[in-house]
């Protein structure tokens, strides 16, 4: 039984998890989470590719991702805490300093 | 039925359930711990599929970094004390008609895919070896500049959150 499709199907469904995230909540740290779930799921994808075809290359470039991600955690977070320190709120629709 | 398929149903019910506590429950904190659960369903993944490096770097980098990150993020932009933090659900009719459509294409065209697996898998018993040699080999101006970015990143992240 080839399991590949239904490894692919999982990591679909978090992918969109991830997007109804984004799309439906306002609160910024949640949005950022959504955002990890998506990040995560484009990883299982690139590990499933890899082990089905046989290749090593594929857990590289997940590799490559979570220090990316791990960099874009750090620097959201404080741009998030800098930005509730100023204006006191983590909601999405109310920071809108730079709307013109 | 055999314990394969039964781990990968038991990894695949918990992570898509806890991606959808993420999403939906109305505690921020309930959503960072149900994050923690769809990490290690993920890790659980990796290992299923015999990237026991991915696994373990799942494990230390997401759970005990990204998460840890995000609690601190959450304990420091709302008050503890009450319990309701006010995060509603917007534009849900606008969200449910693109995921339906994006998910209807990307579903039919992964299920109307013939896949077809390498022929004989020779994968090794742990993935470090090969890992070590790609990355030591192909990709060390990847690996390298890897480096300075997250040293760049966390040096912008501390001067950013400090004044």
């Amino acid at each position: 039984m080839n399991l590949l499709p239904f490894y692919l199907i999982v990591s679909a469904f978090m992918f969109f998890t991830g997007v109804i995230g984004v799309m439906t909540r306002r609160n910024a740290i949640i949005v950022f989470m959504s955002i990890e779930l998506m990040l995560n799921s484009a990883n299982l994808t690139f590990v499933a590719f890899s082990s089905f075809l046989g290749n090593v290359s594929g857990q590289v470039f997940v590799f490559f991702v979570m220090a990316v991600a791990a960099a874009e955690a750090a620097v959201g977070l404080a741009i998030i805490i800098s930005i509730y320190r100023n204006k006191m709120t983590a909601n999405i629709d109310e920071i809108n300093i730079l709307k013109w | 039925m055999t314990y394969y398929t039964f781990a990968f149903y038991a990894f695949a019910a918990i992570i898509l359930l806890s991606a959808y506590a993420v999403v939906t429950s109305k505690n921020v904190i309930y959503s960072a711990f149900s994050l923690m659960l769809t990490f290690f369903g993920v890790a659980g993944f990796y290992a299923l599929l015999g990237a026991d490096f991915i696994a373990i770097v799942q494990l230390i980098v997401y759970v005990g970094g990204i998460l840890t990150l995000m609690l601190f993020g959450v304990m420091l932009t709302n008050k503890i004390t009450e319990t309701e933090i006010k995060t509603g659900v917007f534009q849900v009719l606008p969200a449910s008609i693109i995921i339906g459509m994006f998910s209807g294409v990307l579903i039919a065209s992964i299920s109307n895919n013939r896949w077809t697996v390498a022929e004989k898998l020779n994968n090794p018993q742990n993935s470090l070896v090969g890992i070590g040699s790609i990355l030591m080999n192909e990709y060390i101006l990847i690996f390298e500049l890897l480096g300075v970015l997250l040293l760049i990143a966390l040096i912008g992240a501390a001067s950013i959150a400090r004044k």
